[in-house]
């Protein structure tokens, strides 16, 4: 009993910054989980990564601007990331551009703009520091951004859950009935980038992501329906934050990319044990049924 | 008895080539008409044009009702994804939009309206059946339960009865008298010459221009299609600007061109 204590309760009851971490994690989990389902389900599976990509320069400029500065760095993230969406979907939209090739050349411009800006002033520790994020260095400013947004995103989503759902499956039909399909996926790219920001803290830009396409992407096999497989992508993304503080912890291992590394683990087992479309069941999918 | 749809020297196309050019007439309130014409006449670019997808080159539509979500449009090749993991029950509710919106709840009498329009079109016990797995047929069943809902008074139908079977296609043409019944608009973009003669009191004859439009006898004769196809065969890729100054705008299918027509059944 004590070393189950031990091993599963103590790093976070002994610790602060463990619990900081946990609590950043879970709200991470909460707010990105749901957003990598319907990047997922719109096939903007990679967008997520581009965006991650692009939001590193406003960063960059707020690091420039006033060093490791929580406010500089996420308006400045906020803003990088929100222009380059709103370009991408300009040229999308008004050249024969598609929205991935568009999406491409400005989050590439983006990312070469950020890089030039963090080596002319920051040193490598801090590029290290800006590329994996640190999620046992949550400060209180950082976990409270990290929960707003979480709550903003809930929200919102709340807010254009169904004219978004429709605009994913029937953009024709939601054109017929109603405006909201436009501004719907607009407000969603918005929550995109919050919570990539969010993600930065904790994650770093290169592994933001992956809290939430990896969640997204086991939901997907188990569950039919697009309400459960939110439930589920945000419960695994949960436990991938537990489990990867933990492994973290006792491992000395660093906790981003342990954390994604549980939810890459729990994501194999989905891949071959889903219920929906894994591959030991189509490769043993039972007798047929009689109608 | 007042227009639900009226073209004023309608132009309709892309990138300045016409599709539907210098279109003028009337669809009276509860009208059942048939747009009949070859492949590439326009037809499609027409209901586009009276949904609001796409902006007239030139002319106007005027809609007897202002509100856009009073016209339900079926769509010849629905956008739909259809690994999307939604139901049929959900896809069918999306027909409720008007009445409930982004945050309107869906209460017992809502339930009961979905219930009754998916037994319309045959699919009880398909509720719970993800659109992935439903054959093409049955697709076109869900998607009339759902116009079924939109409960809009005009109803514009592409050519609906495309690749689905003889039973499907008289279920649902079922649902289309049913309308017309009602006295809603319906406009149905239609291939099958003999089904039209038979079932369609009214006929718009299209060949991007228009060629006529009135009783479906009057308008389906062999010289009008004759003349349908000839003028669809001819486009010209570096075409003039339109002298619409100068040409005398085509006449107006009067009134009384179609004073026989009975909207009803």
């Amino acid at each position: 009993m004590s070393t189950l204590f031990q091993t599963f309760i103590a790093p976070f009851s002994e610790f602060e910054f463990m619990r900081r971490a946990l609590a950043g994690a879970l709200a991470l989990a909460l707010g990105a989980c749901p957003i990598g389902v319907f990047l997922m389900l719109r096939r903007m599976s990679l967008v997520g990564d581009a965006m991650a990509h692009a939001i590193l320069p406003g960063a960059a400029v707020g690091f420039l601007l006033s060093g490791l500065n929580l406010f500089a760095m996420t308006a400045g993230g906020l803003i990088a990331g929100f222009v380059v969406a709103l370009l991408t979907g300009l040229v999308a939209r008004t050249t024969e551009l598609k929205e991935d090739a568009a999406l491409a050349t400005f989050y590439l411009l983006s990312l070469a703009i950020g890089v030039t800006i963090i080596s002319l002033k920051g040193t490598n520790i801090d590029l290290l520091h800006v590329l994996f994020g640190n999620v046992l260095a949550l400060d209180d400013q950082t976990l409270l951004m990290i929960a707003a947004n979480a709550s903003v995103t809930l929200i919102v989503l709340a807010l254009i859950y169904r004219p978004l759902v429709i605009e994913c499956v029937d953009p024709g039909f939601m054109r017929t009935v109603s405006r909201a399909g436009g501004p719907a996926h607009l407000a969603f790219l918005v929550l995109v980038v919050l919570n990539l920001v969010s993600g930065f803290y904790a994650l770093g830009t290169l592994l933001a992501v992956g809290i939430m396409m990896l969640p997204a992407a086991i939901g997907r096999f188990w569950a039919r329906d697009t309400t459960l497989m939110i439930v589920i992508a945000t419960a695994s993304g949960a436990v991938s934050g537990y489990a990867g503080l933990l492994i973290s912890f006792h491992a000395g291992v660093a906790s981003g990319p342990a954390i994604i590394l549980v939810a890459g683990g729990l994501y194999l087992a989905s891949l071959l044990f889903g219920r929906v479309g894994g591959l030991v069941r189509q490769a043993f999918p039972g007798r047929h049924l009689e109608a | 008895m007042s227009a639900a749809l009226r073209f004023r020297n309608l132009t309709l196309g892309y990138d300045r080539h016409p599709a539907v050019h210098h279109l003028d007439g009337a669809v009276e309130t509860g009208a059942l008409v048939a747009v009949v014409g070859p492949n590439g006449a326009g037809k499609s670019t027409l209901f586009k044009g009276i949904v609001g997808v796409i902006k007239p080159l030139a002319g106007r539509i005027e809609r007897g009702d202002p509100n856009p979500q009073n016209i339900a449009y079926l769509p010849q090749a629905a956008e739909i994804d259809r690994t999307f993991p939604i139901n049929v029950y959900d896809m069918v509710a999306m027909g409720l939009w008007r009445r409930a919106g982004s945050f309107g709840g869906i209460d017992r009498a809502a339930r009961a309206s979905i219930e009754q329009a998916m037994d319309a079109v045959g699919l009880s016990g398909f509720e719970d059946r993800a659109i992935a797995t439903l054959s093409g047929g049955q697709m076109q069943r869900m998607l009339f339960a759902r116009l079924l809902l939109q409960d809009a008074h005009v109803i514009v139908l592409d050519e609906p009865f495309n690749a689905v079977d003889a039973k499907t296609s008289a279920d649902l043409f079922d649902l289309v008298q049913r309308w017309h019944g009602e006295r809603r608009t319906v406009l149905t973009a239609m291939h099958d010459i003999d089904f039209v003669r038979a079932h369609f009191p009214e006929t718009l004859l299209l060949a991007r221009e228009p060629v006529a439009w009135g009783h479906t006898a009057n308008v389906l004769t062999p010289e009008n299609l004759l003349a349908a196809r000839r003028m669809c065969e001819a486009f010209d890729q570096h075409a003039e600007l339109c002298p619409e100054e100068q040409a005398p705008p085509s006449p107006p299918f009067s009134e009384a061109a179609r004073a026989g027509i009975d909207p009803q059944p």
